[in-house]
């Protein structure tokens, strides 16, 4: 048993990660210019540096296929933390509304600084993703407390969702013109107009958070069993749970700065992955959660790019395409598990 | 203070916030030993062993591991000494059965929670303790509430601790696996020397498998004791306050409550042949009397607690002319007669005198 599931773990990371890779040369490769793999790996390594093939490599595609991939695996991590807390599976960023929380702070210190005639850095932004996120968790919890069902938890999160969202279109529809096409367009969920500056930042966020995730991989592993188990094995819960909030934030709100609020992957892919990997243990779905939701997001910007090109989607319609089935295949299947018992 | 003594609660009141559910626990537990917590619904059981696994913050007192006082110790020294089987319900997601006995093994794993080869020959000895390893690789979800239960316990011993404390462990099993549990149970006290705190509703099981009992009621730790102490007197009746029906402390066992009135049936018993005919009758909801039974006879506990008129005879007498009047009375008195005894001795020659008595008056029936 033991064997056989560390040869299937290995079997589905390499997959995982080959898959990334694919969608990643894809995003590469593909779009309204069509480059080819040659020259694209010529940008890359910089032996040609002043051909429009290197421009749109490097200053368009592979910023936008490096914010992808990582913000993707953010998502996911932090998807997956806030199922651990709440112990509910549909759990995520964008469900519990944390994401428009995160999105209602943003737009308001993009319009009052634009206001004030200054563009906010990419560190600016996060923090105000971040204070957004973290509101809006306060707030979930406040529900958690006084709610035991996992559907009206949901329901609790995505009221708070519209809320934020009515208010931001609020403070959206009296801004001056110029901002709102800003806002539009990032309002929606997008990973275009990220420059590299941005990955920069969004790598070091991303990855010490994602490292930080799965240092907790054990007593995540023991909270599963309940808190008064998990108390029992030594688990420090206050601080824990702590640790899983702003972690969770922490990643969430790194998406919503820069790429604005994106649905559906942080439910969707640790429940595919716990199925791919046929196990539950956090120290193998983070770091699965992270490659899968990486995977998940190049493809789904791939498709948000080239499907109607030149006309491209928004990156939310097609995770919503995708994930929301999954948000109920979830459910139906805990319903047929209960049943089962 | 006896030097083996593992687990010392002292002037303990455990509660929630500052309302105390049980007030004034003190005892000692040594290693080898079993205590077992009865005491009726709501009492307060579980409170007191969620303080003493320091989930509840004691509201005064002090409980002590080994010498340790519990308040001061780290969590992660207290979940080397301490393991708890509770019974809250998981929801364990797509976790097999050894995974669950293996997150026992958390207290000595590393930073990421690999295990060694030891923590598994721990979890593997559990499970073949607890007669759970044919369960190793099922999905926890896929099991019995019985078979669930018994999984949590070998988590528990996997987790090699000094003090076990056990809430209901057994409420989910059938009968042999209750008395196999609690055989595995009190050969691992004494076998690797550690102490069990645990609360049971078998209060048959746990005068047979307890070491100590201490009874919890009305907000106090009424009386700890041997099982002999508590098992006397109908003191179990007055603790669970039993209004329809009675327990036998030294058989312990419950009987139903008696139907009192004008009997119609008269019952000839004795040496344990009369037992099914009086519960048989009590379901039936049929009021009888039963005699002569002598008050050492196998049948005497049953017919006093269900018959609505008892004709009893002294320990190793002869049935005196006295109670064979008082049967013949009320044999005339009854509608119809049984006699369940098979053969009659020099003892309870009496009866037979009385079954011919009722088959002259054309009362004796074979069965009703």
């Amino acid at each position: 048993m033991e064997r056989k599931r560390a040869v299937r773990w290995t079997v589905c990371f390499l997959l995982l990660t080959a898959l990334t890779l694919f969608f990643a040369v894809t995003e590469l490769v593909c779009g309204s210019s069509g480059l080819s793999v040659r020259e694209v790996a010529e940008a890359l390594s910089g032996e040609s540096n002043d051909t429009a093939a290197y421009r749109i490599v490097s200053e368009i595609r592979l910023p936008r296929a490096a914010a992808a991939l990582l913000l993707g695996g953010a998502l996911s991590v932090s998807g997956y933390l806030l199922q651990s807390f709440f112990a509910n599976p549909i759990a995520g960023p964008y469900v519990l509304g944390i994401s428009s929380g995160a999105k209602l702070t943003v737009a308001v210190a993009m319009i009052v600084s634009l206001q004030h005639g200054f563009v906010m850095n990419s560190a600016l932004m996060v923090a105000a993703s971040f204070a957004g996120s973290v509101a809006a968790m306060g707030v979930i919890l406040l529900f958690a407390g006084r709610v035991r069902n996992m559907a009206q938890l949901i329901i609790a999160g995505v009221m708070t969702g519209y809320i934020c969202s009515a208010v931001t279109e609020l403070f959206v529809t009296f801004a001056d013109d110029s901002n709102i096409v800003n806002l539009h367009n990032w309002s929606m969920g997008s990973f275009s107009g990220i420059d590299m500056a941005d990955v920069r930042v969004i790598a070091v966020i991303v990855l010490a958070g994602t490292a930080a995730a799965f240092m907790l991989s054990k007593p995540m592993s023991a909270y599963q069993l309940g808190e008064s188990y998990a108390v029992n094995m030594g688990v420090n819960i206050r601080m824990f749970r702590l640790a899983l909030i702003l972690l969770s934030g922490m990643l969430s709100a790194c998406v919503t700065a820069f790429a604005g609020p994106v649905s559906f992957v942080g439910v969707a892919v640790p429940h595919l992955m716990k199925g791919l990997f046929g196990t539950a243990k956090p120290i193998v779905i983070i770091p699965a959660s992270f490659v899968g939701g990486a995977a998940f997001c190049l493809a789904c910007d791939l498709i948000a790019r080239t499907v109607f090109s030149p006309v491209e989607l928004s990156i939310s319609t097609v995770t919503a395409v995708f994930g929301a089935p999954v948000v109920i295949a979830v459910m139906l299947g805990r319903n047929k598990e209960r049943r089962g018992i | 203070m006896a030097e083996d003594t593992v687990l010392r609660a002292e002037g303990v009141s455990a509660g929630y916030g500052k309302k105390v559910v049980v007030d004034g626990l003190a005892f000692e537990v040594r290693a080898g030993e079993i205590l077992t917590i009865i005491g009726p619904n709501g009492a307060g059981k579980s409170t007191v062993l969620k303080s003493i696994a320091a989930q509840l913050p004691l509201i005064s007192g002090r409980v002590s591991i080994c010498g340790g006082d519990l308040s001061s110790m780290k969590e992660s020294d207290i979940s080397r000494r301490l393991s708890v089987c509770l019974t809250d319900r998981i929801d364990a997601e797509k976790m097999t059965c050894s995974d669950i006995v293996s997150t026992g093994r958390y207290p000595y794993t590393g930073r990421l929670g690999l295990l060694t080869d030891g923590d598994r020959a721990a979890v593997r000895e559990a499970m073949e303790l607890t007669g759970t390893a044919y369960l190793a690789d099922t999905d926890f979800r896929c099991i019995s509430d019985g078979q669930r239960q018994t999984v949590m316990l070998a988590r528990a011993i996997a987790q090699q601790p000094q003090v076990m404390l056990l809430d209901e462990p057994t409420s989910f099993l059938d009968i042999n696996n209750k008395l196999r549990l609690l055989t595995v149970l009190r050969e691992l006290v004494r076998s690797r020397n550690i102490a069990v705190v645990q609360s049971l509703h078998e209060i048959d099981l746990a005068q047979r498998f307890s070491d100590k009992i201490l009874c919890v009621h009305s907000g106090k730790a009424d009386r700890l004791g041997t099982p002999e102490d508590i098992f006397s007197d109908g003191y179990i009746s007055g603790l669970y306050s039993m209004t329809s029906g009675t327990f036998n402390g030294l058989f312990g066992t419950a009987e139903a409550e008696r139907v009192t009135g004008r009997p119609e049936v008269f019952v000839i018993g004795g040496g344990g042949s009369g037992i099914p005919m009086y519960r048989m009758l009590q379901r039936r909801g049929t009021a009888f009397a039963a005699g002569v039974i002598h008050e050492n006879d196998l049948d005497f506990p049953v017919a006093a607690a269900l018959s609505a008129e008892l004709i009893t005879e002294k320990s190793f007498e002869s049935v005196s002319a006295e109670s064979l009047r008082r049967a013949k009375e009320l044999i005339d008195r009854c509608g119809s007669v049984i006699c369940t005894v098979k053969s009659f001795g020099q003892m309870n020659l009496a009866n037979k005198e009385l079954a011919g008595y009722a088959d002259s008056l054309g009362k004796l029936r074979g069965s009703i």
